[in-house]
């Protein structure tokens, strides 16, 4: 288990006026996690979220980060140490993009030329060109752009726990989508802490290793995607979830998660002489030709194997045999398949290193059970 | 053209006399800047105390000259002090009301960003509301310069000099060369302070809010 990095006691918001924003909430979030707070507006989220960084005091219980009781440390240097990202960006309008980013490194009093350095990686790393978008003024981006940059600002310092409280909730849905993409891209290059707060389930869904569903103050679910999916809590989380929990569960898996191990299919590509025999010996169909590094080079039929043993030929199987890779999503797995005419796929991983197959069987069994066929979640 | 005969052979005299009144503008301008930011910002931290500040400069702003001359003279006599006492509560109005209103209208999200990225209260009054508000605190700046040319004017008649001197002295002695001499390098000061500062906000307002 990964060490806790924060945790929230018993703790709740309420106003003057007696409205309880939060009411007693309690989570922890281990180390490198992405937890989504989702929820109708006026549920709670985004207050939870500025509970950590004391942008809202509570009225009850404690928060730690990192072990240290929050109410104790010194808030600007607490808030320096949390990025924030947030839905309208917020962007210093008389500053250049370079100068927005280096804000957090200047407080913190780093020299010019490595604040200069981190801006240049940064913007590499939301992808915007540093020449062009260096000395641009806020007014002279685009939504989509502006964000990148509010994202870059939220990372400017290395923070280990950042908080984005709807940051794409204002960007039309292609521009959305791609910075969802980019999010989960670096995400898995920058070992963060992210309270992610958002609206939309299906991005809480998309981004979130576990999802805060939260109602009145309170977190009704708080549990992994398919958790949340499969088994939500009450009729809320239910509907919250929407109608096509199937579906969104597809989106969720990859074709790893289906498919069957290769073993027992394979054959070395300079043994293929022997391949009809082994193929008749086991009753297959069809072998799947790897080299000594275990990549994939082609598929074999039975009627090619026994073919080439009569020409003596080894260079036999097709070639150009469409594959699918192991982190695809299982929707994008079934389109290819339709596309190519196809029964079933191999699965390659890195380097095109095989690792398995995938047929329809896998597909129907995953709609009827709604899960994972038993014996195969790798 | 006897006034501009008038004028030459007073030359000294007219040019001493629109040092003199540059001087107390200038002076009065400063003085005013200083307590009319402050409070402006002020204001802005202390929002109920806001409608009072403002209503509390509108009506100091609606008394005549002559009659706020008339109250002050009783309890500091005359000359160059009270003027600039007249002058630097005539120019709050517009000095607060435009340090305030250039630093509440900055968008919320901004105030957010800044305080949740750790940036202490002086910090985001210098790095961030100072300077997004410029432009509207110079504009409320060079309102109040443009009006304390005119009102130094007057200031004259309480024994504060200045070109206004060369004005009442003319009526006083019915000589129109003399009201002349005076009132027009009042206009041409009034005028071009007026531009000057046109100039200046445009160079004071940051790049990034030049549209």
């Amino acid at each position: 288990m990964p060490p806790t990095i924060i945790r929230f006691d018993g703790v709740s918001k309420v106003y003057p006026g007696g409205t309880r924003a939060v009411d007693d909430v309690s989570f922890e979030v281990f180390d490198g996690e992405c937890i989504t707070f989702v929820g109708p507006s006026g549920c709670g989220k985004t207050t939870t979220v500025k509970l950590l960084n004391r942008l809202v005091e509570p009225t009850a219980g404690s928060i730690y980060l990192n072990g240290q009781d929050t109410a104790g440390t010194d808030v600007i240097a607490l808030r320096r140490n949390i990025g924030y990202v947030i839905q309208d960006v917020g962007l210093f309008p008389h500053m250049t993009v370079a100068q927005n980013i280096a804000l957090v490194p200047r407080l913190r009093g780093w020299p010019e030329r490595k604040r200069y350095e981190r801006t240049e990686e940064l913007l590499h790393l939301v992808s915007l060109d540093p020449a062009a978008f260096r000395n641009r003024y806020p007014h002279q981006l685009s939504g989509g752009q502006k964000q990148r940059v509010g994202v870059a600002r939220g990372l400017a310092a290395d923070p280990p726990v950042i908080l984005m409280d709807e940051p794409f909730g204002a960007l039309d849905p292609i521009t959305r989508t791609q910075l969802q993409d980019e999010f989960l891209r670096l995400r898995a290059r920058l070992k963060k802490v992210i309270l992610f707060v958002t609206h939309d389930m299906d991005e809480a869904i998309k981004l979130g290793d576990r999802i805060a569903v939260m109602r009145s103050g309170r977190i009704a679910q708080l549990d992994t995607p398919r958790k949340i999916l499969r088994e939500p809590a009450d009729p809320f989380v239910q509907n919250m979830v929407g109608r096509e929990s199937g579906i969104k569960l597809m989106k969720l898996l990859r074709i790893a998660d289906i498919m069957d191990p290769a073993e027992g299919m394979t054959i070395p590509a300079d043994s293929l002489s022997e391949a009809g025999r082994r193929m008749t010996e086991a009753g297959k169909d069809i072998l799947l030709v790897v080299d000594k590094e275990g990549r994939f080079q082609g598929a074999l039929s039975w009627e090619q194997a026994v073919r080439g043993n009569r020409s003596g030929g080894e260079d036999l199987f097709g070639r150009a045999c469409p594959t699918a890779e192991a982190g695809d999503r299982i929707d994008a797995t079934l389109e290819r398949m339709l596309k190519h005419e196809r029964i079933w796929l191999p699965v390659v991983g890195e380097e095109r290193k095989l690792q398995g197959v995938v047929t329809m069987t896998h597909f129907a069994c995953f709609f009827a059970a709604g899960e994972v066929p038993s014996g195969e979640a790798s | 053209m006897s006034a501009i005969e008038y004028f030459i052979k007073n030359i000294g005299l007219v040019l001493k006399l629109t040092l003199e009144h540059i001087e107390i503008t200038l002076i009065a301008v400063a003085i005013s800047t200083v307590i009319g930011v402050a409070a402006g910002i002020f204001i802005t931290r202390h929002q109920r105390a806001a409608a009072a500040v403002i209503g509390v400069a509108g009506v100091l702003y609606t008394i005549p000259s002559l009659a706020l001359f008339g109250m002050l003279i009783p309890f500091i006599g005359i000359g160059l002090k009270p003027t600039l006492i007249a002058l630097v509560l005539y120019s709050q109005l517009a000095l607060i009301r435009n340090t305030y209103v250039g630093i509440i209208q900055i968008d919320p999200s901004i105030r957010e960003a800044g305080r949740g990225m750790g940036m202490s209260n002086w910090q985001f009054l210098g790095m961030v509301e100072l300077p997004v508000a410029l432009p509207v605190i110079m504009a409320g700046i060079r309102t109040a310069a443009v009006m304390n040319i005119g009102t130094a004017t007057i200031a004259a008649y309480i024994g504060a000099g200045g070109l206004g001197w060369l004005i009442f002295r003319g009526i006083a002695s019915v000589n129109s060369d003399q009201i002349i001499a005076g009132a027009v390098p009042v206009i041409i000061l009034a005028v071009g302070v007026d531009y000057l500062f046109i100039l200046l906000e445009r160079a004071l307002t940051p790049a990034g809010l030049r549209r």
